[in-house]
């Protein structure tokens, strides 16, 4: 029953559905890891989505689609910024409020630009020489087989992770999320930190979207997340703050939700309403025994004003 | 891709004509409809098949005789439930359509309370014992039959893989159909076909839809179908592939999925539409629950001459032919689609 | 010392204008950035906005509907005002009304043969405890196993709608569907079960007349928005709540149960969501049903509740307006897209818009407030 289950498809496939959450939840870790909570990653999701769909679709540019996302992705982020260091506006609403803007604006565009779902060509699978042909587990089918833009997600993590713990701006980001008021005397610039973290996830958030319409699916369609942005404000949470985590918990989710597709494919009598609650269900038994306590950003959600 | 033009069968545009005069006549005020649904227009499924029931029906009895208009995106029912009670408190709509089985329930409510105002909901064949209501749904086991049937030749790992939002109404019925088409076809070939389904429990999820066509692709599926306004995402992964072929139901995904698609069972409301519409002139407001089907010509199965798997333009008047046979077994009667229907 | 006290009081008026004003500039700019859009979009603004404001406020009727869309988000975000008073983000408010629904609703199906009176107050009932044990499954992980509730809430919200689809196609299903569709129905609950409308209570008959949709769940949302103001600020249990919201660490050392009250404050939260459900269908549905997501039935209000709370600066008091205003934004909306046939996504836009444009100018009131309380401090000093 086993064979029959853990497939290298099934791996595989979860690896492709962990890649949009692998962007955004890394994204977002940067922002919450300076103080700042983003809800409204999911709305950024869906703008860099439909952008680099557009792009891709009148240019068939898959460049020029990625600078796009990361274009929409900045911009958004840095309106996300704005409203939360400069106005310091409540972070759970604002970023409610990003997100119905994006729900509602890439669905317009779309129904003004394309009129009706359409599809491009998008990143190809690219195999990697030799490590793709590897038989043994599968590892080969399982790693190697992906479009580009799953690769760059997995190699986004260390990346980030290398940056977050190991450099000068990974400490300042630190700094100012665990204490605003010592970073600030220290000479560190609480808002320009805050505002470079926010900026960066909403590129994150866009690549997110774009590796969903220009490489997983080739297609845009109205609320083409259905959420993800949701789930990986979530994930952040589950990885405690560390991009190595966050990964694992984006892995563990999509292995899961993987698997619960494989169980019903090969026919195995459950009702379908629990297989689909089954990735959210471990999510969150998983974070019951990952025994370590993990300390939130002191500052998160708070905004920072000087002399207060 | 070339733009393909719906062949909208003879049978169909004689009855649309025939049906259409009377109302045209009779009536100096144009027949005015209000519709409401849960998708958006061009959702590729199930709201756009009313939408273009709709037009189609304008286009054939003219703008001068019948205006609608079209409230889309209305997946919270009550807000749903508010605009079709303004609708009729408005009075200046003769017939007020709610396109979405989860409508019922507000439909129940505010029909009573407007007697002399029509209403018509789906799918489904509950009129809830009133006289202003009438609900119509698809015999889409009919169309699922075939396509099963015909997916059951095309099939070379005799593996076949269905995507279906949650298995309830419409999306029941259709996947139903085509495993017993399939079944059919295994049996008369006397080979074993299995037909994986997977119903992803959403109707908006397009990247769950596509895993899951990629796991019925790993597990040797070489056919899909589905259906629901997410199954785009399935479509996508079975082009990418290029040697997998997708089935598609409720309206023509032809011009998006390209040349794997093999044909399409498309929904022609206006059939029904028209018979509303005839019976109001009637006098009759609702208590008829009414139904497209193969024989009415409110279903139709639209092959594409484009299909990557036609070697030939043989190829395609022989498909044709089977998919007439198959039709008409249906419509005769000799083809039970579904066993013991319960009506 | 009288000329003094009087100059407060002039400033107190022309601060509540403030505290007006910047918001209403605020839903100006957004008004303006939404014309620009329907201009883009060939519908004329002023017929839009002219759409807008019958549907909401035009008439009886419309406003009838804002209070109808109003009061689930007044119970949400009277739950949101306790929970994150107490330090606990709760957003699982469409999951939580989900549970009260769903238990409410089998109450009301289940026990049909119970005195009209007995069986609504037992199905509210239920369904605020269906709520609060659902809200209290992540309150229990939080305090008790220190799982974040922004990822469990979010993770209920999804589970919640699969059981609901699994029991309302199975066990809860209305019997007649029990045939090839399968639609995911319940039955629809007996007369006796559904909330009198408004037109049933004195005094209210006269100002909405009997013909709107407004039931006296509204009313109940009302008294319980009061019930939390007291429970919080004149009670030790709401002390004890906000000490831990305010300093967890201060609240410690005073020797207060901090995780017990994080699980108090998601207890009531979870509830309180579990009532907007629960009246949800008992006032206005009459049946539950599903299309396999949340937001055909919630409406969103498990979100919307949260903004209306925290607009109302988490005070039951501002919760009741806040919701009220963003009940008229979105019968307002709903009216704009019938009349104006634009589509359904600008209106979901210019609710987003509105929402950040809205909490964007909060900053100029929190500055205003503390330039006042510097200056009255100041003042006491001379």
């Amino acid at each position: 029953m086993f064979d029959e289950l853990l497939t290298a498809g099934v791996f595989a496939s979860a690896i492709r559905l962990a890649t949009p959450y692998i962007y955004a939840a890394i994204g977002e870790t940067f922002g919450q890891r300076s103080g700042v909570l983003n809800l409204g990653v999911d709305g950024i999701m869906l703008m860099g989505a439909f952008a680099s769909f557009y792009a891709v679709y009148e240019t068939n540019s898959l460049l020029l689609g990625i600078l796009v996302a990361l274009l929409v992705g900045a911009l958004l982020g840095l309106f996300m910024a704005f409203i939360s260091v400069t106005l310091q506006a409540e972070q759970g609403i604002s970023g409610i409020g990003l997100y119905l803007f994006g729900l509602g604006m890439s669905e317009l565009l779309f129904v003004k630009l394309l009129g009706t779902p359409r599809s491009v060509d998008g990143f190809p699978r690219v195999d990697i020489p030799l490590l793709s042909d590897l038989q043994f587990l599968g590892i080969g089918e399982i790693f190697f087989r992906h479009n580009l833009m799953v690769y760059l997600a997995f190699a986004l993590v260390p990346i980030s992770a290398y940056v977050l713990n190991y450099t000068t701006l990974g400490l300042n980001i630190r700094a100012v999320g665990q204490n605003p008021q010592a970073a600030d005397a220290m000479g560190v610039s609480v808002a320009r930190v805050r505002y470079f973290t926010v900026t960066l996830g909403g590129m994150f958030s866009g690549l997110a979207g774009a590796s969903l319409s220009i490489a997983l699916l080739k297609v845009f369609q109205q609320n083409l997340t259905a959420g993800k942005g949701f789930i990986a404000v979530a994930l952040v949470y589950f990885g405690g703050w560390r991009p190595t985590w966050v990964l694992a918990g984006a892995m563990l989710f999509s292995f899961v939700n993987a698997l619960q597709l494989q169980v019903k494919t090969v026919g195995i009598d459950i009702p379908s309403e629990f297989a689909v609650m089954a990735p959210y269900v471990l999510t969150i038994i998983a974070l019951i025994f990952a025994t370590k306590r993990r300390e939130q950003p002191t500052a998160l959600t708070k905004p920072f004003e000087r002399g207060e | 891709m070339k733009r393909k033009l719906l062949f909208i069968l003879p049978v169909l545009a004689a009855m649309v004509v025939a049906l259409a005069m009377p109302v045209a006549t009779a009536q100096d005020e144009p027949f005015s409809v209000a519709a409401v649904a849960p998708s958006a227009t061009n959702d590729l499924a199930f709201s756009q098949s009313m939408f273009d029931a709709l037009t189609a029906v304008q286009e054939e009895m003219g703008e001068d005789a019948f205006e609608f208009t079209f409230i889309e995106g209305q997946f919270n029912v009550d807000d749903a439930a508010a605009t079709i009670r303004d609708w009729a408190a408005s009075g200046d709509y003769d017939l007020i359509i709610a396109h979405g089985s989860q409508y019922g329930a507000a439909l129940e409510e505010i029909a009573p309370e407007f007697p002399e105002i029509a209403f018509a909901w789906g799918t489904d064949v509950n009129t809830f014992g009133l006289d202003n209501v009438s609900a119509y749904e698809a015999a889409s086991q009919e169309g699922g039959y075939i396509n099963g049937f015909v997916a059951g030749g095309l099939t070379q790992t005799d593996v076949i893989g269905v995507i279906g939002p949650i298995e309830v109404g419409d999306a029941k019925l259709y996947v139903d159909g085509f495993k017993a088409g399939v079944a059919a076809y295994a049996e008369e070939e006397d080979k074993e076909i299995t037909v994986n389904v997977n119903y992803i429990q959403s109707f908006s999820d397009v990247a769950l839809a596509a895993e899951a066509a990629e796991t019925h692709l790993s597990n040797d599926a070489d056919i899909l179908t589905g259906t629901a306004q997410m199954v785009v995402g399935a479509i996508g992964v079975a082009q990418e592939r290029g040697d997998v072929y997708w089935f598609g139901t409720q309206s023509s995904q032809t011009e998006f999925g390209g040349e794997i698609v093999v044909m399409n069972q498309v929904y022609h409301w206006e059939v029904v539409l028209m018979e509303i519409i005839a019976n109001m002139e009637e006098g009759v407001l609702g208590g008829e629950s009414y139904k497209i089907t193969l024989e009415n010509g409110g279903l139709e199965m639209e092959i594409n001459p484009d299909f990557a798997g036609f070697e030939s333009e043989e190829d395609y008047e022989t498909l044709q032919e089977a998919v007439q046979i198959l039709i008409d077994g249906i419509v005769a009667g000799d083809i039970e689609v579904l066993p013991a229907e319960e009506e | 010392m009288q000329f003094i006290s009087g100059i407060l009081q002039g400033r107190r008026i022309i601060d509540s204008l403030y505290s007006f004003l910047m918001p209403l500039l605020a839903i100006t700019a957004a008004l303006i950035v939404a014309a620009v859009m329907l201009f883009f979009l060939d519908a004329s603004p002023i017929d839009a906005y002219e759409a807008l404001y019958d549907g909401s406020l035009g008439n009886t009727n419309s406003i009838a509907e804002t209070l109808v869309k109003a009061t689930p988000l007044i119970f949400v975000g009277i739950g949101i005002c306790v929970a994150f008073r107490g330090g606990v983000i709760n957003i699982g408010g469409e999951g939580q009304m989900i549970a009260g629904a769903v238990a409410g609703t089998a109450v009301a199906l289940g026990l049909d043969g119970l005195p009209s009176l007995l069986l609504i107050t037992t199905s509210i009932v239920v369904g605020f405890i269906a709520g609060a044990l659902w809200g209290g499954i992540a309150g229990v992980l939080k305090a008790y196993f220190d799982v974040n509730e922004i990822l469990s809430t979010i993770m209920l919200n999804q589970i919640a709608i699969q059981l609901m689809v699994y029991l309302l196609n199975g066990v809860m299903q209305e019997p007649s569907e029990d045939g090839r569709n399968r639609i995911p129905k319940s039955s629809r609950i007996v007369e006796k079960a559904q909330l009198p409308r408004i037109d049933e209570v004195p005094f209210f008959d006269t100002l909405f007349g009997d013909t709107t949709r407004l039931h006296v769940g509204f009313l109940f949302a009302l008294i319980l928005a009061f019930l939390t103001f007291v429970l919080l600020w004149q009670t030790t249990l709401g002390y004890r709540i906000r000490a831990v919201g305010y300093n967890q660490d201060a609240a410690r050392y005073a020797g207060i149960n901090v995780k017990r009250q994080m699980l108090i404050s998601m207890l009531l939260a979870g509830g309180f969501a579990g009532l907007a459900g629960v009246i949800q269908v008992l006032g206005l549905q009459y049946r539950l049903q599903t299309d396999g997501s949340a937001v055909d039935f919630t409406g969103n209000a498990g979100f919307n509740g949260i903004v209306a709370a925290l607009f109302g600066g988490l005070h039951p008091a501002g919760t009741i307006p806040a919701s009220v205003f963003f009940g008229a934004l979105l019968v307002g909306a709903r009216n704009m897209q019938r009349v104006t046939e634009v589509p359904a996504s600008l209106i979901t836009a210019f609710n987003g818009i509105v929402v950040m444009f809205v909490v964007s100018v909060q900053i100029f009131n929190r500055r205003r407030a503390r330039r006042r309380a510097a200056v009255q401090k100041e003042q006491s000093h001379v």
